[in-house]
């Protein structure tokens, strides 16, 4: 079986980005590019699948308007077999990386696909759910749970207060929530071996932009907050404030 | 142009979700606005969309919508839109509605902006405000192509209730072909049964690893008790096992924008604040008076957890139960 994961390369989360001269993205500059962290989970689900078969392969894709292969790089170093780099896309428009996506999944023929839950530079938790559409198959988003039993799979998903059994024939779509597993380090030997991976690079289509990006602008500041006071003694001046100035209570 | 906007009014089991009628109450702030209930014997909930705004309620009733069905209550959607001709699409950024939206989306062709916190109305179009960097970044974005989706992130939106509790009410028939219903959800597991959830709460009490262990949490518990709020931890609590993973706040957990949030011997990393900066007023409680989560709470008290936790927890009880 061919298992497909699709990484997005995204700012460290510790990045503090700043507004770039357009006005619409962020200051590249200074700022270290990482794979999503919830992809690492559908890496190491596919990696684990795989290995308890004893046969597959494992397929990394993405999307990246630079061209940039760095996220298959180091997916390839965790144990994916090898890549498929789209240059094209777009950072905040989802719709158009669901449809460059499915263009490329669809002959590749994979029996599970498994996407991170959210992306964190655009946080639009959409690319799966879509992708999933054009494809017409079934899917569950947000799993910490999943287990294969013949043709179908099964999965827990994150609801609120709750969790849904999820089940799917084959092929199906993935997003991974962490908690689904602890995603390996990529090992030295690893790392030497990605070197040698494949990595095939195509062309994006041509996709309709559904979206424009108007403006990108910092949140506003919170106003300066104040120290009560210290220890116990404060308590009661705490609750007063809350009670008659920020009137929360 | 009055903005027409049909709002999915989302229902477990009968009880229909405060979001979804607080994003109803948006959407009849900003123009004509219509509502569409899908499930298996939810028709009676339309006095609820009423009161928040509704003109017109669709019903799509389906024995086999008991349980969430992703591609079925899509497609339902969609049947509503092309009935109401709406131009625009609202649902509570839930679980549901994040899971729901992409699907109505990619059928109809066009796109969705996600966990909107502000909507404009600008000319013939709407615009939505939304955080991108786990809310380091605001985005405004503008939508090309017709319905325009927007999922908006619950506590943000204030609801109305002064809307009329008898609208008119139009039963859709959905006809459902195989491939409508691929996802199948085959039961609901509780985790949490009877607390208040995280994404939902108005108020929010969150520790951390300065609490040094799990038994500690109870000092949480019962200042959470006593205000009626859902609990948190950050991930370092989360990571040493001490809570689970669905109490975990911030960038790679949840995100809460709750009126109080109050954030007991954490450290306000920028992947805990990503979480939580926005919520209405923050209370910090840290023994350390340089921890950053200062720099981003209102109101702060420099002390041990376990000395002011419970002070504040029997304050508060005293002047909440007289
Ligand atoms: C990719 C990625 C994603 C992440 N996602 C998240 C996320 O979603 N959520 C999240 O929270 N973190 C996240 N983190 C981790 C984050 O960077 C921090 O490590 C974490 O938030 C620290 O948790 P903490 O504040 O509980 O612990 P610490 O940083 O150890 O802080 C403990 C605090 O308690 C105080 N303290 C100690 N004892 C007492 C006492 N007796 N009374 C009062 N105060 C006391 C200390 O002064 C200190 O400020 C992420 C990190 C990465 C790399
Ligand atoms: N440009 C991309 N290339 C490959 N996969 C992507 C891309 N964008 C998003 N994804 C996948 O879709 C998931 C959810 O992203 P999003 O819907 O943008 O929040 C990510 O975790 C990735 O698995």
């Amino acid at each position: 079986m061919i298992l497909a994961v699709c990484l997005k390369r995204v700012p460290d989360t510790n990045a503090r980005p700043t507004v770039g001269p357009d006005g619409k993205s962020i200051n590249p500059q200074g700022i270290e590019f990482v794979i999503n962290p919830y992809d690492e989970f559908a890496i190491e689900e596919a990696l684990r699948i795989r290995d308890k078969a004893g046969s597959g392969e494992v397929v990394g894709v993405t999307v990246d308007p630079d061209g940039n292969e760095s996220v298959l790089r180091k997916a390839l170093a965790m144990g994916v077999d090898r890549g498929i780099l789209v240059k094209g896309g777009s950072t905040f428009d989802g719709a158009v990386t669901a449809e460059i996506l499915a263009g490329v999944l669809k002959p590749l023929g994979a029996g599970l696909i498994l996407f991170g839950k959210q992306a964190v530079d655009s946080d639009s938790c959409q690319v799966p759910g879509m992708v999933a559409e054009h494809l017409k198959i079934p899917r569950a988003t947000v799993v910490t749970k999943l287990e294969i039993q013949g043709d179908k799979v099964v999965c827990r998903r994150q609801i609120e207060g709750s969790e849904e059994i999820v089940e799917m024939a084959m092929p199906c779509v993935v997003a991974a929530q962490k908690g689904l597993n602890e995603p390996r380090y990529p090992s030295l030997k690893g790392i030497m071996a990605a070197k040698k991976k494949p990595v095939e690079t195509k062309g994006a289509p041509v996709v309709e932009p559904r979206i424009e990006i108007l403006k990108m602008e910092p949140p506003p500041p919170r106003p300066p907050g104040r120290i009560v006071g210290r220890g116990k003694d404060a308590v009661p001046e705490l609750v007063r404030l809350l009670r008659d100035e920020a009137k929360v209570l | 142009m009055a903005h027409s906007i049909l709002v999915f009014v989302e229902q477990r089991e009968g009880k229909v979700k405060r979001a979804s009628l607080e994003a109803l109450s948006e959407a009849s702030r900003l123009g004509e606005a219509s509502a569409v209930l899908v499930g298996s014997g939810v028709g009676a909930l339309a006095a609820d969309a009423g009161r928040a705004g509704a003109r017109k309620v669709y019903v799509v009733d389906e024995p086999r919508f008991k349980l969430y069905a992703p591609e079925g209550y899509a497609r339902a959607i969609l049947l509503a839109l092309q009935k109401s001709g709406a131009t625009n699409l609202f649902l509570a950024a839930t679980a549901m509605g994040k899971d729901l939206a992409p699907t109505v989306a990619a059928m109809a062709g066009s796109a969705v902006a996600t966990d909107c916190t502000g909507l404009a109305s600008e000319g013939d179009r709407i615009v939505a405000r939304r955080p991108v960097y786990a809310g380091k970044m605001y985005v405004r974005v503008g939508f090309r192509k017709a319905p325009a989706i927007c999922t908006l992130r619950p506590n943000v939106f204030p609801l109305a209730r002064d809307g009329n509790a008898s609208p008119a009410v139009e039963e859709l028939k959905l006809t459902l072909g195989e491939g409508d219903l691929r996802t199948l959800v085959k039961e609901v597991a509780p985790t949490s049964a009877g607390k208040v959830e995280l994404t939902e709460a108005s108020i929010v009490v969150t520790a951390g690893r300065g609490l040094g262990s799990p038994e500690a949490f109870k000092i949480r518990d019962e200042l959470a008790a006593v205000l009626g709020a859902a609990v948190g931890a950050s991930r370092a609590v989360v990571d040493n096992g001490w809570r689970p993973h669905s109490e975990q706040v911030g960038q790679t957990g949840k995100t809460v924008s709750p009126n109080l949030y109050i954030a007991i011997a954490v450290s306000g990393a920028i992947q805990h604040l990503a979480g939580m900066s926005s919520s209405k007023v923050i209370v910090a409680i840290n023994k350390d008076p340089d921890a950053p989560i200062f720099k981003v709470a209102n109101y702060g008290i420099v002390g041990d957890a376990f000395e002011v936790v419970p002070a504040l927890t029997e304050e508060f009880r005293k002047v909440l139960h007289h």
